[in-house]
């Protein structure tokens, strides 16, 4: 039994859940909404490792006992799961297919995005929205985004996104209205693709 | 955070009157809804002290986006002087202790009911509509099963058989206000009950415009920089609506004009629906043609001491 020293070391949450969890969602809806901008969560987390700040606030801002979740292998084999079941009570869950939300804490360990829930076509809102951790969302090879939220087009140059993303986000987008959302992550920063984005390579 | 420490909204409730799982829930749908932009996504609307019809989607939309330094301003057909304004911003300078204005440039957040305001939003503000029926297709379909199956496979022929059939009854479309939209080229919405006047208000806006609807239980978005279209056919383009009048008080002849009856002679005045877009106006010395008239002036005066006692 080890729940004494788990509970030791479990990272705190929020200090003010209300008004941090308030902010922390107008940035995330900041971000979808304006598609490719690079949004700040300005949040005071201690997060345990290997989450970022950002990564730590959006699960604190919108997980609960409603929203099942799935962590990469590095995410899951950390202080991770216990720390989301503590401060969110959320169903930690194995297959990819079910999660409504997952955090990818390293975009290496990216299963395919069509692994993941893309939603029915009457119900289109019942997708997966991904989290993933990058190095840098800046200094990457450079896209260019367009579609709603975006006043003309976007250059976006996301770092270290494993190879043959672009090509299986091309695969996402055709599913439109069908497919996953993504969440890019870095420290503190958060930039927002929704499946409505196409992206030119 | 200071905001705790000095408590400026009545302690009884918790921040912005909905508990904190009800906001979480209410913030995923919104994701979800700016997202996948006009589709409603089902919510678990709560229970509002106001009754339905008064704006409780709007509400708990608001209650979920609203932070401590927000300024709210809440428009009822263009007014923020009318009871629904008045009572809604009353409810959250109690239940958030927000600081609220009229001036739409002003405002963080914007509440609407039946107008979009005439005054162009900018980055980051958020138009919150109040939202009787969000289902366009409700009309022609009672079947919720049914026009799920409609938006699930984009088949709109209805909508535009109903649009036709005002152009075959009486020569032109004659939806004047709810007049549907197509979002993103992919899914048909109702703007809410909104003057038909404002659908191009829509297309592009830098705003980010989130809908409400509290008794449908349904929550539906249309992000910045979008694709809005009024539907239409090539041979009856969509028109706006335009008066001869210009607004009596101000004299503007670009916003939309409410009909006023002055006497029971048959006296009448128009008058622009945005009441913060015409007292500014009247403040940079523009006059309509009962801007001297001692009876408009009282009129406009009343309404603008009503505004100042708040």
């Amino acid at each position: 039994m080890s729940t004494s020293h788990d509970a030791a070391l479990l990272k705190p949450g929020f200090t003010d859940a209300v008004f941090e969890a308030q902010a922390g969602f107008r940035a995330l809806l900041d971000a979808l909404a304006y598609a490719g901008r690079i949004t700040t969560l300005e949040v005071s987390l201690d997060p345990p490792a290997p989450l970022d700040p950002a990564t730590a606030a959006i699960a604190l801002t919108l997980f609960d006992f409603d929203t099942k979740v799935w962590l990469d292998a590095p995410a899951a084999a950390g202080p991770v799961p216990a720390w989301i079941r503590f401060h969110c009570g959320s169903p930690i869950v194995s297959e990819t297919h079910d999660a409504q939300f997952a955090l990818v804490a390293d975009a290496r360990h990216l299963p395919g995005l069509g692994d993941f829930d893309i939603g029915e076509d009457r119900h289109p809102d019942r997708s997966s929205t991904l989290v993933i951790q990058v190095p840098a969302l800046t200094g990457g090879s450079a896209t260019r985004w367009t579609g709603p939220g975006i006043n003309g087009s976007i250059e976006v140059a996301i770092a270290a996104l494993p190879e043959g993303f672009w090509a299986q986000w091309d695969d996402n987008h055709a599913l439109y209205p069908q497919g996953v959302d993504v969440l890019f992550v870095c420290g503190r920063q958060v930039i927002g693709l929704p499946r409505g984005v196409k992206v030119e390579v | 955070m200071s905001a705790l420490e000095e408590v400026r909204w009545d302690a009884a409730y918790n921040f912005a009157y909905l508990d904190e799982q009800t906001k979480r829930m209410i913030r995923r749908a919104l994701l979800k809804a700016i997202a996948v932009p006009g589709y409603q996504v089902p919510f678990g609307g709560r229970e509002m002290p106001l009754a339905y019809g008064w704006g409780t989607g709007g509400i708990q939309v608001t209650a979920s986006v609203i932070g401590p330094d927000d300024t709210l301003k809440v428009i009822d057909q263009g007014a923020d002087d009318t009871t629904n304004a008045v009572s809604i911003r009353r409810f959250f300078s109690r239940v958030a202790g927000v600081d609220t204005t009229e001036a739409t440039e002003e405002a963080d957040i914007i509440q609407t009911r039946h107008r979009i305001p005439e005054a162009p939003l900018r980055e980051g503000q958020v138009l919150v509509y109040q939202v009787p029926q969000p289902e366009p297709l409700r009309q022609l379909e009672p079947r919720e099963t049914e026009t799920r199956k409609m938006h699930g496979y984009a088949e709109y022929g209805l909508m535009h058989v109903r649009l036709y059939e005002d152009i075959a009854r009486y020569g032109h479309i004659a939806t004047t206000y709810s007049y549907p939209v197509m979002v993103n080229g992919r899914y048909l919405m109702s703007p809410s009950p909104i003057p038909k006047f404002d659908n191009p208000k829509m297309q592009d806006n830098p705003a980010i415009q989130l809908f409400g609807a509290g008794r449908e239980k349904r929550i539906y978005a249309i992000p910045p920089y979008a694709s809005v279209k009024s539907l239409d056919f090539d041979d009856h383009p969509f028109e706006v609506q335009t008066w001869d009048e210009a607004c009596a008080l101000c004299g503007a002849q670009n916003s939309y004009l409410d009909e006023v009856v002055l006497d029971d002679r048959g006296g009448k005045m128009f008058v622009c629906s945005d009441t913060h877009f015409c007292a500014d106006r009247r403040a940079e010395g523009h006059r309509g043609e009962l801007g001297g008239d001692p009876a408009a002036l009282a009129f406009a005066r009343t309404a603008e001491e009503e505004g100042a006692d708040r």
